[in-house]
């Protein structure tokens, strides 16, 4: 196995254990920890493939992960944010009973 | 044994596995977050072992230093009040469960078909800090301003969103002291 492809198993592994967060958990916050776990194993898969690609001086993995680091920063402080404005409303973050959301 | 791969990256991406398991399986919700802290440093250890020391810094920066503290932050205020939690999965787990583990077998199967087998281990990429700064001011200077406007929109937006009960009580005071 090159080190390449290890990577990249090793990243699918995280991805597939925070879909199966996002998936099975109830709790909200634990679906956004998931949807983070999965946009990190994205950022493995840019930068393994930036190190073992062709051209590295050319940073376009890196500048890629780099991005990616500071939009998922964005989207997990709306994804809270949204959390939290949703518990003050109804005092509850479970999924499950999360059916509407108009106030 | 794995040939080819070190004792480093085997015992770090072991970490990394081992604390993303944890944040799937615990109960407590502080314990998640912290192991998803874990998950965190394990790919800052890997980005660092991939010869990216400036992604695998800014990994801990953003991700232990902002994001795992807003997730403990987040947890903190949302209980107390409500109904406490007596199932921690959802009725349809092992839908979810069997999906997961159907795209994990999906990528893992495109990941050792695709590939070449020839180690493509080439030598480190001289790669400096400097040169990264220079790359975002001039090739990927029009995506560092989207980037920047994206993250203050967002993080204005979050605050709105976060407390509108204070606003609406506010306006609400105003408009009896105005009657």
């Amino acid at each position: 196995m090159t080190p390449l492809a290890a990577f990249l198993v090793v990243a699918a592994l995280v991805f597939a254990i925070g879909l199966a967060i996002a998936l099975t958990r109830r709790n909200a916050i634990l679906v956004l920890i998931g949807i983070e776990l999965m946009l990190n194993a994205a950022n493995l898969n840019l930068i393994a493939f930036w190190r073992f690609g062709a051209k590295p001086e050319a940073l376009t993995g890196m500048m890629f992960a780099i991005f990616s680091i500071a939009v998922a920063a964005a989207e997990a402080a709306v994804g809270l944010g949204l959390v939290i404005a949703y518990h003050r409303h109804a005092k509850t973050t479970d999924l499950d009973a999360m059916t509407r959301m108009k106030g | 044994m794995i040939h080819g791969l070190s004792v480093a990256f085997l015992l770090t991406s072991a970490l990394t596995v081992a604390g993303a398991l944890a944040a799937a399986l615990l109960k407590n919700l502080v314990h998640c977050a912290l192991s998803l802290t874990v998950t965190f440093a394990g790919l800052a250890l890997l980005y660092l072992q991939l010869d990216a020391q400036f992604a695998g810094l800014s990994q801990i920066l953003v991700y232990i230093g902002a994001v795992a503290i807003l997730v403990v932050f987040a947890i903190l205020l949302t209980r107390g009040a409500g109904i406490p939690e007596y199932r921690g999965f959802s009725s349809s787990w092992l839908a979810g469960l069997a999906i997961a583990a159907a795209v994990f077998a999906l990528l893992a199967w495109a990941v050792t078909k695709s590939l070449p087998a020839a180690a493509a281990s080439a030598a480190a990429p001289a790669v400096t800090v400097q040169s990264i700064g220079v790359a975002l001011m001039s090739s990927y200077v029009l995506p560092l301003e989207i980037v920047a406007v994206v993250l203050t929109v967002a993080l204005i937006g979050a605050v709105i969103v976060a407390m509108p009960e204070a606003r609406v009580a506010k306006s609400e005071t105003e408009q009896g002291g105005a009657k």
